[in-house]
């Protein structure tokens, strides 16, 4: 796949409108072909932030009250209504788009009693997507939402009406896809709970990535590797507890000559942490942005065969394919703008969730010490 | 077996046991027609002093070299060593009327035991017709849309580790704050909590099958040890026990335990890298080993710890082992032996219910499954049981792994296949089925010039590599082989990267159990189903 992507955060937590990042994907359109194209958008329902947030796309009626009937069953539904849209000529066959503010009821918590809320919508969500009933939660986290379609992304920004949203962290995909056909749930940004991703790429390890993921109940109905990054990060994050960091690490070890050369214990600490998530390494060319709404973070595979620039400016970090689409947004003076070196992550942060700025930012290594029992 | 020496036929062509059997006339023709050109021939005698099956002679009166077509096996030495390339071996051409049924070579198998009233012994793996399914997977490669990698310009990683991995890594997260010159800094420091169980890392996915003391030649392992050695590798010492000069690579060794226990002591197991439980193997699934009374000299009764000319005989079960708790209780007998400090292995043929015996194995205990396939080579094995018993290794690897992968506890051992792996090709697919390292035997026995002449359990090799005839053993410089072996190694793992990186990988964890990149052509659907594979032609 070619592609396009680009993310904002401001890390101050200031929100902003969804044009900005309008502008700056469809800078990059000649990386895309029309055949799909997304946002996700975070903080932009500020009024219902604590509850779970989903965006569904339907295929008709009947596959929207046979859902609607389902989430009655789990949750409590603060709100729902449809994802307002207007017509724009180049996007066509929409399937109807609707949300929903959920909370988890008490009686299904007693029930799941060993798991948590957020295992509690993984499941509905795997189970609603696992169904392949005409229906498809494309986003199911807190004061977040995913906005996306068939079309190049910059029709689909304007047929959602971003331009009306604020929220302080965006992402954007704009699709030029090989392996799966135009499908509104199979474009960009995929999303589970919190997290989004957004991914230009192929993954020549798909196969194993996707049956050790089954290994751990996940169902990747879509067939595409995209959503098994998603999952690995669900995975790593929120099931194995690893930090951002340490996960992206599974997902692109250093090569073994060089945890040869590190000090001891950052050696037994990294060759522990790949002998034992080997299978969820991910090779081939990529570009990956994922958010979970704390932070942003950019990075490409290990030899770096697909681009990602980053780059600073005042609050505000940004991530894109190409510089242009970034100066388009924001004038850039010298020394903003750095090119994430391979193995290296570029993170922009919510400072109020994290004390200090990430001074590690151009330096993935830095900042952590390891030691041993 | 309890059929032992006297109703086996070891002889080749039979003539010592029909001369034993008191008949007259025997009704076997040779195999191989033995051509030597008068003009070449310079009466050197080189053949005569090469063959330890007495093909040629020196006849003194006639002042010539003569050739008993029936003697010769094929195993090409004389053709090799002769100076000037007088000879050629071709297939003996006997006209037996044509019969797809009745084939020249039950004619004379049938011959051979009505002379003998012997099982029929032979060596190596099964040469059966049978469908080699790797020939029939093909390999994927990265177009345009992915770029491949050159291994020539790119990291290109093979190393493996073998040995039982935990579902998760845990460990503990402090963070420290400390003042800059006018900032807070903050440091996170990672204590690491999981202890990961013992490990052999394998600087390239293969590892050199069991083949014992005896039934091989002190030089061939002397070989096989300083090639694992140098490639950072490991061979087997399959059940015949460690010569004590090898001691030295034990780092790189494996020690197999297996019903006989021959050579089992403390030193043994406590020198080794790993321990391997040898419950069965390709070429002969559910019979023991045999390794006749004249192959036992000196040395061989002191590594086996038996007396010298008595045969060697496994039993077919391990007397302890009569059920998975059984092998339990050895696997955990061997891992307190030990300390906990090796992987321990156990080695099955590939049967019926593999997938079911293997998960059974790992439950067990065991950090590593090694599972030989219907190919798997052997010094010595009735050839009905070589023949006829077992699966196909492509078909065990697929069902073992999907097998433990549904049960969710393939993280807890590694995947060993093994059983006729030919090339670096056949190795790629089988990671890709989802081994973690494949075990080569024959293939590196061939490496340091066997023929695959199938006589091993005659003890005259005469490439000096299954035979323990002094003569004979002087013919395998350990160290010439050891190179041949290393260059083997070498070249197959520079293949193995060529092919990943035209896949678009560069590490070897993506390609195991990376059933996506492979395709079925010419299978059933059946084999495509157990393969868990896709067929040519059928896109992602
Ligand atoms: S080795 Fe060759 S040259 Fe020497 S005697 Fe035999 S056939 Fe003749
Ligand atoms: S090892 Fe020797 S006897 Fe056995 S097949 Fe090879 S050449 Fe023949």
């Amino acid at each position: 796949m070619g592609c396009s992507i680009a993310g904002i955060i401001d890390e101050k937590g200031n929100r902003f409108s969804g044009e900005k990042i309008i502008c700056a994907i469809k800078k990059m359109y000649l990386r895309a072909n029309g055949l799909g194209g997304g946002f996700a958008g975070y903080g932009i329902y500020p009024e219902n932030s604590d509850d779970f947030c989903f965006h569904i796309i339907y295929n008709d009626e009947k596959s929207r009250e046979n859902t609607e009937s389902y989430l009655k069953h789990d949750f409590e539904i603060v709100k729902e209504e449809p994802i307002p849209t207007r017509t724009v000529k180049a996007i066509v066959n929409r399937p109807l788009l609707f949300r929903y503010f959920l909370r988890v009821k008490d009686e299904i918590k007693k029930q799941f009693y060993e798991m948590t809320e957020e295992d509690i919508v993984m499941r509905s969500v795997m189970k609603i997507n696992g169904a392949q009933a005409g229906a498809f939660v494309i986003s199911s986290g807190k004061n977040m939402g995913i906005f996306k379609g068939v079309g190049y992304a910059a029709d689909i920004g304007k047929f959602y009406k971003l331009e009306e949203y604020s929220g302080y962290c965006w992402i954007a995909h704009d699709r030029f896809p090989t392996n799966t056909p135009g499908w509104w749930g199979g474009a960009h940004p995929f999303g589970l709970l919190n997290f989004s991703i957004v991914h230009n790429g192929e993954i020549s390890s798909y196969g194993i990535n996707k049956r050790y993921l089954e290994e751990f109940g996940y169902r990747l109905t879509l067939h595409t590797d995209s959503e098994a990054i998603l999952y690995l990060f669900d995975l790593l994050l929120r099931k194995h507890k690893l930090p951002m960091s340490l996960a992206h690490k599974v997902l692109c070890p250093p090569l073994w000559s060089e945890i040869e050369k590190m000090p001891e214990d950052e050696r037994k600490f990294y060759e522990t942490l790949r002998i034992i998530y080997g299978s969820a390494l991910i090779n081939g060319p990529s570009a990956i942005i994922v958010s979970d709404g704390k932070m942003m973070f950019g990075f490409t595979d290990r030899l770096k065969l697909r681009p990602l620039v980053a780059a600073r400016n005042g609050s505000k970090f940004y991530l894109a394919s190409e510089e242009c689409a970034i100066q388009e947004i924001c004038p850039l003076k010298k020394g903003d703008v750095f090119f994430p070196k391979v193995g290296e992550p570029a993170i922009g942060k919510l400072r109020n969730t994290e004390q200090t700025r990430n001074k590690g930012t151009r330096n993935g290594h830095g900042k952590f010490r390891f030691s041993s029992v | 077996m309890e059929s032992s020496a006297s109703v086996l036929c070891k002889s080749s062509v039979s003539v010592q046991c029909i001369r034993k059997a008191n008949m007259k006339k025997s009704l076997l023709f040779p195999d191989f027609t033995v051509t030597r050109d008068p003009d070449k021939c310079i009466q050197c005698e080189v053949c005569v002093r090469q063959c330890a099956f007495d093909a040629h002679s020196f006849d003194k009166e006639a002042n010539k070299i003569e050739t008993d077509n029936s003697k010769c096996v094929s195993c090409l030495r004389c053709a090799t060593m002769c100076p000037t390339g007088a000879i050629t071996v071709s297939e003996h051409q006997q006209n037996i009327k044509k019969n797809k049924n009745w084939t020249e070579k039950q004619l004379k198998e049938l011959y051979k035991q009505s002379e003998t009233g012997g099982i029929l012994l032979t060596g190596m793996g099964t040469d059966k017709d049978y469908k080699i399914i790797w020939d029939h997977i093909l390999l994927d490669a990265a177009q345009v849309t992915n770029p491949s990698i050159d291994p020539l310009r790119e990291p290109m990683e093979l190393r493996t580790y073998l040995g039982a991995k935990p579902d998760r890594i845990e460990f503990r997260v402090q963070s420290s704050e400390f003042r800059g010159q006018n900032k807070k800094l903050r440091t996170t420091n990672y204590e690491l909590q999981t202890k990961l169980p013992p490990q052999l890392k394998l600087e390239t996915p293969i590892l050199f099958s069991a083949m014992s003391y005896g039934a091989i030649s002190l030089n061939t392992m002397r070989a096989l040890a300083r090639a694992a050695d140098e490639c950072g590798i490991f061979y087997n010492t399959g059940e015949g026990g460690l010569p004590k000069e090898l001691y030295k690579y034990g780092k790189n060794t494996i020690v197999q335990v297996a019903s006989g226990r021959f050579g089992v002591d403390s030193d043994y197991l406590d020198v080794a890298a790993a321990v391997e439980i040898k419950v069965g193997q390709g070429a002969k699934p559910g019979i023991g080993g045999h390794l006749p009374g004249e192959k036992v000299t000196e040395e061989i009764s002191q590594t086996r710890m038996i007396p010298t000319g008595t045969d060697a005989l496994s039993p077919a079960p391990h007397h302890d082992i009569y059920s998975i708790e059984d092998l339990s209780q050895l696997i955990y007998s061997i891992k307190e032996a030990t300390g906990y400090k090796k992987p321990l292995s156990v080695k099955v043929a590939a049967v019926h219910n593999i997938a079911a015996i293997a998960s059974g194995i790992v439950r067990a205990g065991a950090d590593i499954v090694a599972i030989d396939g219907l190919r798997g080579g052997t010094g010595a094995a009735p050839t009905r049981i070589r023949d006829n018993v077992g699966i196909p290794i492509e078909l065990a690897i697929s069902a073992v792994d999907s097998r433990l992968r549904e049960e969710g506890i393939r993280n807890r051992a590694s995947i060993i296949a093994a059983g006729g792996f030919r090339n670096s090709a056949d190795v790629v697919k089988a990671i890709a089925l989802g081994a973690d390292a494949v075990y080569i035997g024959t293939a590196a026995l061939v490496a340091m010039g066997c023929h695959l002449c199938q006589k091993c359990y005659t003890g005259k090799c005469n490439w000096g590599i299954a035979t323990q005839d002094p003569y004979l053993v002087k013919r395998l410089n350990p160290e010439i082989a050891a190179r041949r072996l290393v260059n083997l190694i070498k070249a197959w793992s520079h293949e193995i990267k060529e092919i990943m990186g035209g896949m678009g990988i560069n590490a070897v964890e993506s390609l195991r159990g990376n059933r996506l990149r492979l395709r079925g052509f010419d299978l059933h659907e059946n084999e495509l189903k157990i393969l868990d594979i896709k067929p040519a032609g059928e896109s992602m």
